[in-house]
């Protein structure tokens, strides 16, 4: 999932400003062919799975022999409706999205207003922040299971130095979630601190001098101008992180494996396993429709309430 | 937050209130400062706990200079693990996907900022919608089409699904609009045909928009994790995440060396993130790709 930001205007010569008669043969032989390897591509598999999805999920499909089965209509739909396993996983994949959203949003906001303040060294916050990004999954999932080790990890260590109680963090399902949020903010954080960033930025100088001089002092000027000013990019930033979060697989699969008991198992985990543990492609298909649907009617949600706040502000 | 009780200060200028200022900017530098350590205590912690040994960590594990430090992990490491196969398949498949997604995205961002043909607003949307498509949440039914086509296995497979990705074409297309079209029709006057006008004319002023795809297609290809542990089911064929998540287990428990091999799993790509950091955070905040 991918989202474009214009946080700067984008130049308008286009286009439209070419003449508006009939356009010689050459150029739309042009454009057809330069289009057409991308189109190509994009229709066969980037579509292509999505229409793939629609079908099997009206048959029952195996995945171990190809060949579609045969037809059942609608009843892997309702068995899929029907399965507590599956709100389960859904329910997983959402308490995910509740527990990472909140900090990984409120702390990028924090840091980078911090970042903000602070002349020198700015290369090496976005190079401490970001760089866990740029690294694999699986290699933060060994780090960190390193880390978590009871006993001998660093961060059972730790919180028993200081008289913390340890909790289980894989053997046990809150302690499994807080060792999954954990990882989590420490890949993802720099993503949002960057967005962040750059949009603080964007805000004119003159308006904190302006503030200044009317005798705003620094925490004034976080409050009444920084924050406020980041109203598009913490709506951005939210909506962003709610799609990936809903979308979790990588981390819990690594560091979990959904368990214990499949209590920590998100949604696509479910789909994984359906499909390639009990080989169910048709159904699989089935319940990623359901999920598919789902989360594109969040981002649906997510574009029509700011296209309608967008017209509201021209108006 | 907090909210402010004291009543603002009555002297607005003054010597006071620009020290009060300093104050807090050296309070945030300090706290952003203590808050970027934290960050890299897991980096320097692999590092310190691959350099030692696995007696010396279970009987020490908190004090990393007990017991002395060597390399023996990185060779155990190297020698058990074809990482340097694994190394080899992630850099050909990303290089690959960087050079077709480029290729193909740039010539389509091209065409629609310029071009007018049958069918340019279709794509158009086609691209938009694509936009806001969650193609990760797709992997059941693409296994089952890829498998149709008989692409499991093979590099093509994870190389298709990043030149398909609209969000390449939309950055070009973007890029190209903010070109002027006196400068296209200058070219198009001194009789250069329309393959010229791209790639002598736009694609060298794109340098910006190229660097941005093709960096951030590299980072995603080569860190995707679940759709190569689906379609490359051969140890000699994983690419280095897929390779490194067999080490994933909390029975291991000779952590010098699975610390060995995550430290050699996320080097390279650090490199890479130091050299570019300036083009990999800019090219982030202006697409927001996640």
């Amino acid at each position: 999932m991918t989202t474009v930001v214009s946080t700067r205007p984008a130049p308008t010569a286009s286009a439209a400003a070419l003449p508006a008669d009939r356009p010689p043969h050459s150029e739309r032989r042009a454009g057809a062919l330069l289009t057409a390897p991308f189109l190509v591509i994009y229709l066969l598999f980037l579509v292509g799975p999505l229409l793939v999805g629609v079908v099997l999920s009206f048959f029952n499909t195996t995945t171990v022999k190809s060949g579609l089965g045969d037809w059942v209509g609608l009843s892997n739909y309702s068995e899929v409706v029907t399965d507590p396993l599956f709100w389960e996983a859904m329910w997983h994949s959402v308490l995910f999205t509740l527990l990472t959203t909140p900090p990984l949003v409120v702390l990028a906001l924090a840091a980078a207003i911090l970042a903000s303040r602070v002349r020198r060294g700015r290369v090496f916050y976005r190079v401490a922040f970001f760089a866990p990004y740029v690294v694999p999954s699986s290699v933060v999932a060994l780090i960190f299971l390193w880390m978590y080790t009871p006993q001998i990890g660093l961060i059972p260590k730790i919180l028993g130095s200081v008289g913390l109680p340890v909790p289980d963090f894989i053997g046990s399902t809150s302690g499994g979630w807080t060792a999954v949020t954990l990882m989590t903010l420490w890949w993802t954080f720099g993503f949002n601190f960057v967005l962040y960033t750059a949009a603080i930025q964007d805000v004119p100088p003159d308006v904190y001098e302006a503030a200044a001089i009317d005798g705003a002092g620094p925490w004034q000027q976080i409050r009444h101008i920084t924050v406020p000013m980041l109203g598009r990019t913490t709506s951005l930033v939210l909506i962003l992180q709610i799609l990936a979060s809903l979308k979790v697989f990588d981390q819990i699969y690594l560091l979990l494996a959904g368990g214990p008991d499949q209590s920590t198992r998100p949604v696509i985990e479910y789909i994984y396993d359906t499909g390639f543990t009990s080989y169910r492609g048709g159904y699989g298909a089935a319940a990623t429709m359901v999920y598919f649907v789902i989360i594109v009617a969040i981002s649906a949600a997510w574009y029509g309430l700011r296209r309608r706040r967008a017209t509201s502000a021209a108006a | 937050m907090t909210t402010i009780t004291q009543p603002r200060p009555t002297t607005t200028k003054g010597a006071p209130a620009v020290d009060g200022a300093k104050l807090f900017n050296r309070l945030c530098a300090v706290c952003l400062t203590l808050f970027a350590l934290i960050w890299l205590v897991p980096f320097a912690w692999a590092i310190a706990t691959s350099l030692r040994s696995d007696g010396s960590i279970t009987q020490n594990p908190t004090s990393p200079f007990a017991g002395g430090w060597s390399l023996h992990a990185y060779s155990y490491a190297w020698d058990n693990h074809p990482i340097g196969t694994w190394y080899l398949n992630s850099l050909v498949i990303s290089a690959l996907a960087v050079i077709f997604t480029v290729g193909f995205c740039s010539m389509a961002g091209f065409a629609l900022a310029f071009l007018r043909y049958r069918g340019r607003a279709v794509v158009m949307a086609l691209v938009a919608a694509g936009l806001m498509l969650p193609s990760e949440a797709l992997v059941l039914p693409q296994f089952i089409e890829y498998r149709s086509f008989h692409l499991l296995g093979t590099f093509w497979a994870l190389i298709l699904p990043s030149i398909a990705a609209p969000i390449s074409v939309f950055v070009f297309q973007s890029f190209f609009r903010g070109i002027p079209v006196a400068l296209i029709e200058a070219a198009r006057i001194d009789g250069a045909g329309w393959w010229r006008v791209y790639a002598r004319v736009c694609m060298p002023i794109c340098r910006p928009a190229l660097s941005t795809v093709a960096i951030l297609t590299f980072i995603t290809t080569w860190n995707s994790f679940l759709w190569p542990l689906l379609v490359l089911n051969q140890t000699k064929s994983q690419t280095i995440p897929v390779g490194l998540s067999s080490l994933v287990s909390n029975s291991n428990i000779q952590y010098a060396e699975v610390m060995a091999s995550s430290v050699l799993g996320f080097l390279p790509l650090i490199a890479v993130f130091l050299v570019f950091q300036r083009q990999i955070v800019q090219g982030v905040a202006t697409t927001g790709i996640k």
